[in-house]
């Protein structure tokens, strides 16, 4: 039953992640529509927007838990494949670090880590080992190799769980509001770890995040999604120049403006792609 | 009655969704002893003290009613029948249920608010195997081994008190209980009872666990379900097993 | 870690051994201990005409002993008699002419049967039948028995009295 799962995707030429004409429901109400864009290879994307306008259903639909109800999302130029083989390989492929890191309560750091490893590849322990050192390294962790997650502070769990994430070498990484509860300092940790890893071990990542200021500073590419759609897709610079109304209330963090601070009204958006 | 008979379909389709995850995994038999040690041992202290106090009064109001018959010779007939035949797999169930169902349940409610069941499945982990299924089996395993013990200090407990507190003859006791309890009928029947009582409670805790709520709140619930449905469903169950058992 | 893991492991281990221990402690110290599974049994029959509460299972003794039990109970259709088939244990030579009745344990208790060997040298094998059979005694035809023969005692007096008191 543990197979060894193909998890580095044949890739020569072809965008990371490419989002075709998409469209999201779920329960009855449409979440996202007329979702397209490309992500190159070796890119590091923000993904930003006001609260509930769907990010998270975004990152779903990247790893296959949402169909999309129309259009297609193809991860390295292949179609998701939604089979239970398709999706086991597919998500061997991408490493997620969740909001809530994630980690097994009744597991050390250590045997956190080797999880993926022990169950989708044939390894021997002690290999298993020295590749775990090697990610607890990657984060700046290796003192924290035996403890348990509830002896961590919430800044190392995350790490931890990047660690883990980091497990199976994946080409694509997903985070989910990774900067979420830090002090300055380790969402600082943080930021340096995404863009560094993403350089060195030649990977794809995409942020998603309320955090504009920290985020636009790595970004290659930056996502707006706003009012069931994209708002915006382009460098961050492009995305400081926006004299759009929605953009501008976003970055500005302005309590007032097309997105109404009583939500009761019922404002007008324009969409620029 | 809708929603009872969905319920149902919903839990007997997660019993078969845990029997297909059960096959060989590489850390099966760890995360299995893990569980049987979470699960059964740590419950043993509970078992062997209600055991014994089951035992004593259980003896104790035998000699009293039988007495009036002059057959207090059958204490010992009658605590091993009502024991091996009801009491043992029954209670033990119980107080299985309360203690390990109930804890089964909040763990894996926990596990669902704090992303962890979400972060297996992300890592192309299935869930249910590596959570589910060695709880499930450890307590389907540890269950008659604790109904054992129960039955073991419940009888221990009432031959001390038999013997030196109401001064009955200990060959009397053994030989009642050696005369009387049938191996099969008997002893047998009590542990394939407590497997199935295992069954049942594992199913119900970690099927309200798993499909918990992913809040506090969730899990409060998820543990209180746990336990009354769970019980319930062992005394019905031990209804229907004792008219299948003893025919005759 | 490791340590912990050992730890779990002796803890688990000692658990499950002490639970088979107490298993085999407690069949052995307070149950009956009939076991067919290591004695070689032979299969006997015998007909009755009324067994009583005779049941499957029930014991089949020799000067007490158990050494076998019955396996089933039939009604044969023809003769109307109650073909019970009984499993003895394969060691003990039971003669061909022995004798088998239904015998009750205690007062009021449950029916179980009683083999009185006979005298012959040769010994029943697997699918003889036991020829000399007694029937269950019933309670109702015990009863009746000792009402009609207290009636038919009362009339014996009066006759030979009157005959006396006639000379």
């Amino acid at each position: 039953m543990s197979q060894v799962v193909s998890c580095q995707p044949n890739c020569e030429g072809q965008p990371a992640l490419a989002f075709d004409n998409v469209r999201i429901d779920r329960g009855g109400q449409t979440i996202l529509d007329r979702v397209s864009f490309t992500v190159p290879k070796g890119a590091v994307v923000a993904v930003l927007g006001p609260s509930g306008a769907g990010k998270s259903t975004l990152m779903h639909a990247i790893t296959g838990e949402l169909c999309p109800a129309a259009g297609s999302i193809t991860i390295f130029g292949q179609p998701i494949d939604y089979s239970n083989m398709g999706l086991m390989s597919l998500r061997c492929g991408i490493g997620v670090l969740l909001q809530g890191s994630g980690l097994l309560s009744d597991l050390t750091v250590a045997e956190n880590i080797a999880l993926p490893l022990r169950v989708h590849t044939a390894l021997d322990a002690a290999l298993i080992g020295r590749l775990v050192d090697l990610k607890l390294n990657a984060v700046g962790l290796r003192s924290a190799r035996d403890l348990y997650p509830r002896e961590l502070s919430g800044g190392m769990a995350r790490r931890v769980a990047f660690a883990r994430a980091l497990a199976l070498d994946p080409p694509l990484m997903l985070y989910d509001e990774p900067l979420t509860g830090l002090d300055p300092i380790a969402t600082g940790v943080i930021v340096e770890l995404i863009d560094n890893l993403n350089r060195i071990m030649g990977m794809t990542s995409i942020v998603i995040t309320h955090h504009v200021k920290e985020s636009l500073k790595i970004a290659d590419q930056v996502l707006v999604i706003a009012n069931g759609g994209i708002a915006f897709s382009g460098t961050p610079a492009a995305l400081a120049a926006s004299t759009d109304p929605l953009l501008r209330q976003f970055l500005d963090g302005k309590a007032d403006g097309p997105i109404a601070f009583d939500a009761g009204r019922r404002p007008t958006v324009e969409e620029t792609a | 009655m809708r929603a009872f008979l969905v319920a149902i379909g919903e839990t007997g389709w997660f019993l078969l969704t845990i029997l297909r995850a059960s096959g060989p995994r590489r850390d099966f038999l760890p995360d299995l002893l893990a569980q049987i040690y979470s699960v059964a041992v740590r419950s043993l202290p509970i078992i062997a003290v209600g055991g014994a106090f089951v035992g004593l009064v259980l003896t104790l109001q035998g000699y009293r009613t039988l007495a009036s018959y002059g057959a207090t010779n059958s204490v010992s007939t009658m605590l091993g029948l009502a024991l091996y035949r009801e009491l043992g797999p029954v209670l033990t169930a119980l107080l299985f249920i309360g203690r390990a169902g109930s804890s089964m349940a909040a763990e894996l409610g926990l596990m669902k608010a704090t992303d962890q069941i979400a972060s297996l499945s992300l890592m192309a982990i299935d869930p249910i195997a590596k959570t589910v299924v060695p709880r499930f089996w450890a307590a389907v395993i540890g269950m008659p081994l604790l109904c054992g013990f129960f039955c073991a200090f419940a009888i221990l407990a009432g031959y001390l008190e038999a013997v030196y507190a109401l001064g009955l003859d200990a060959g009397f006791f053994w030989a009642g209980l050696q005369n009387s309890v049938d191996l099969y009928d008997d002893f047998v029947v009590a542990f394939v009872k407590s497997a199935v009582f295992g069954l049942l409670g594992a199913l119900m805790a970690t099927h309200t666990g798993f499909n918990a709520e992913p809040t506090i709140e969730g899990t409060s619930v998820a543990t209180t379900h746990a336990v009354v449905n769970g019980s319930l469903l062992v005394l019905v169950f031990n209804f229907i097993l004792s008219a299948l058992f003893f025919k005759s | 870690m490791k340590a912990n893991q050992a730890r779990l492991d002796i803890a688990v281990g000692a658990f499950l051994l002490l639970a088979f221990a107490t298993l085999m402690a407690l069949a052995v110290a307070s149950t009956n201990g009939r076991h067919n599974l290591s004695v070689e049994q032979v299969q006997l029959s015998a007909r009755f005409s009324n067994i009583g509460e005779l049941r499957i299972r029930a014991p089949v003794k020799i000067g007490g002993v158990t050494v076998g039990e019955v396996a089933t109970v039939e009604l044969d259709r023809e003769s109307y008699e109650a073909l019970v088939r009984i499993k003895v244990d394969s060691t003990v030579a039971i003669p061909a002419d022995s004798s088998i009745g239904i015998y009750t344990a205690g007062l009021l208790g449950d029916r179980y049967l009683g083999i009185s060997p006979g005298g012959d040298p040769e010994s029943l094998k697997d699918g003889d039948e036991i020829l000399f059979t007694q029937s269950a005694v019933v309670l109702e035809q015990l009863i009746s028995k000792f009402l009609f023969n207290g009636q038919d005692d009362k009339e014996a007096d009066q006759t030979p009295k009157s005959e006396t008191e006639q000379k």
